[in-house]
């Protein structure tokens, strides 16, 4: 059976099950709408670790042991674990696979790394090459605030449009065992660079290639926007969501209140300020495998199709003055 | 910065943007940077009062000891993490003034004090200070030179 279908989707033949997920966020995050969805709601930043980063680390850790307890598997069961995060060499990621002792693969493609992972870890149980993958991601608003931006303490205002860095982590367990939610398609998308240089304004240079990966995945397998329960982009913010809504319909495709935005949910934007919503590899993790994951498995929406958005930049590459490129890929999640 | 050149499509896409993009609150903004930064400067000049006044110093000097105390007075709301809670209603009128400038020296020595006191603390303390610094001693010098050469 031919499993690439158009351009660039791959047809899931034999759909794995998301078994089971583990989450962990942040205090900010646990003040939220969608608090009660979460596993674990942290009450110290640091998580009584020394650095921010070891915070992270742990953060991502506790959710794969969580992910790994709500199946009853130990980490000697799973063959291959597919993790990614936004610092330096991710190493939140390789460092957590240190404790976890399972085979790794780094991925990073910034906040659309829980995506990426979750299609990647469904190619390859479909291709028969695993018979349990974990997938995970993670972000911390220190850490990101460090390395992106200015340190913590400094007392500057933030911008109208710009993102908040969500802390947490989720980490999904794909296998063929138990019931839950399946993997059924995927699509890669091209990374594009449409001039944009403000890294405090990443939805509106993500749009366009969230928008390219959504129109691609309805042209590809014929499927449209009413399908799906909830067309979910993680993470554009409330400047990049709308972007991404006018890039669509220009192309005929109409979304509607089914179109919403991991970053925009996981905060209560009147109350939080955090100006255009969340952002980092947490916010589509712990959304899709906290929040979302509960309603599929409840059957309150049935179909979903997420799509992981993501500016590769580096701290490098636009002090130097350079676009900002990003990419999206859709999963289509179905129970 | 390197000049940029946008294809049609990238420079089509940026108009949408900037009319996406949503305004910040101008008048709101400058209000409170004028309200803080008068206070902060109304505190100031009490401190020099002080100094001149009360602990008999020159009036030429009391500047001194009385941006020192600022500075302390910056440093310690930044340790304290309340700076920043400040500065995100004050904005300019609390950054402007010498505290804006301790802010940036300890938030910076803070944030890399786990990087060690020589590579971590010392070395990236003036990181957002640097360019205030490097920019102020060339302006000094500059004025100076015009002031020693035709004054």
């Amino acid at each position: 059976m031919e499993k690439k279908i158009g351009k660039q989707t791959y047809q899931i033949a034999n759909p794995p099950i998301i078994t089971s997920t583990g989450t962990v966020v942040g205090p900010f995050e646990g003040l939220g709408p969608l608090a009660q969805d979460f596993d674990e709601v942290l009450t110290d930043l640091r998580n009584e670790q020394s650095t921010f980063e070891k915070a992270e680390r742990s953060m991502l850790i506790k959710a794969c042991r969580l992910a790994l307890d709500h199946a009853s598997f130990s980490s000697a069961e799973v063959d291959l674990f597919l993790s990614g995060d936004l610092l330096n060499q991710i190493i939140s990621s390789t460092f957590s696979a240190v404790s976890l002792g399972v085979p790794f693969i780094g991925l990073y493609g910034a906040c659309s790394t829980a995506a990426m992972g979750l299609g990647l870890g469904a190619l390859i149980l479909d291709g028969g090459f695993a018979g349990s993958v974990l997938t995970a991601a993670s972000s911390h608003n220190s850490t990101a605030e460090r390395q992106y931006r200015y340190p913590t303490e400094y007392g500057g205002q933030r911008r109208t449009y710009q993102q908040w860095t969500v802390t947490g982590a989720g980490a999904a367990l794909l296998s063929y065992t138990g019931e839950g939610p399946r993997v059924t398609g995927v699509t890669f998308g091209k990374v594009f660079d449409m001039g944009c240089t403000d890294p405090l304004n990443m939805g509106a240079a993500m749009a366009p290639a969230a928008a390219e990966t959504i129109f691609q995945h309805f042209q590809d397998t014929g499927w449209d926007p009413n399908s799906f329960d909830l067309i979910v982009t993680g993470d554009l913010g409330i400047v990049g969501l709308n972007l991404c809504r006018q890039e669509l319909a220009e192309r005929g495709l109409n979304l509607g209140d089914n179109f919403n935005d991991c970053g925009i949910m996981i905060y209560d934007l009147k109350k939080q300020d955090v100006h255009a919503g969340g952002s980092g590899c947490a916010a589509s993790a712990v959304v899709v495998y906290g929040h979302l994951y509960r309603r599929l498995k409840k059957k309150e929406i049935n179909r979903i199709l997420l799509i992981g958005t993501g500016a590769l930049h580096s701290p490098t590459s636009y002090m130097q003055g350079e676009n900002i490129p990003c990419i999206a890929h859709a999963v289509r999640i179905e129970v | 910065m390197a000049k940029r050149k946008l294809t049609p499509a990238q420079r089509k896409y940026q108009n949408k943007v900037k009319k996406a993009e949503p305004k910040p609150k101008l008048l709101r903004n400058a209000f409170l940077a004028f309200l803080s930064g008068g206070l902060i400067c109304t505190l100031g000049q009490g401190l020099i009062d002080f100094y001149s006044k009360v602990m008999n110093l020159p009036p030429e000097k009391a500047g001194d000891p009385a941006a020192a105390t600022m500075i302390l007075i910056g440093a310690l709301l930044t340790g304290f993490g309340v700076f920043d809670e400040i500065a995100k209603y004050a904005g300019a009128g609390i950054a402007v003034p010498v505290t804006g400038f301790a802010n940036s020296v300890v938030s910076s020595a803070l944030e890399f004090r786990e990087e060690g006191l020589i590579y971590g603390v010392s070395a990236k303390m003036f990181t957002l200070a640097g360019s205030v610094i490097t920019f102020g001693v060339v302006t000094a010098f500059v004025v100076g030179l015009i002031h020693a050469l035709f004054l």
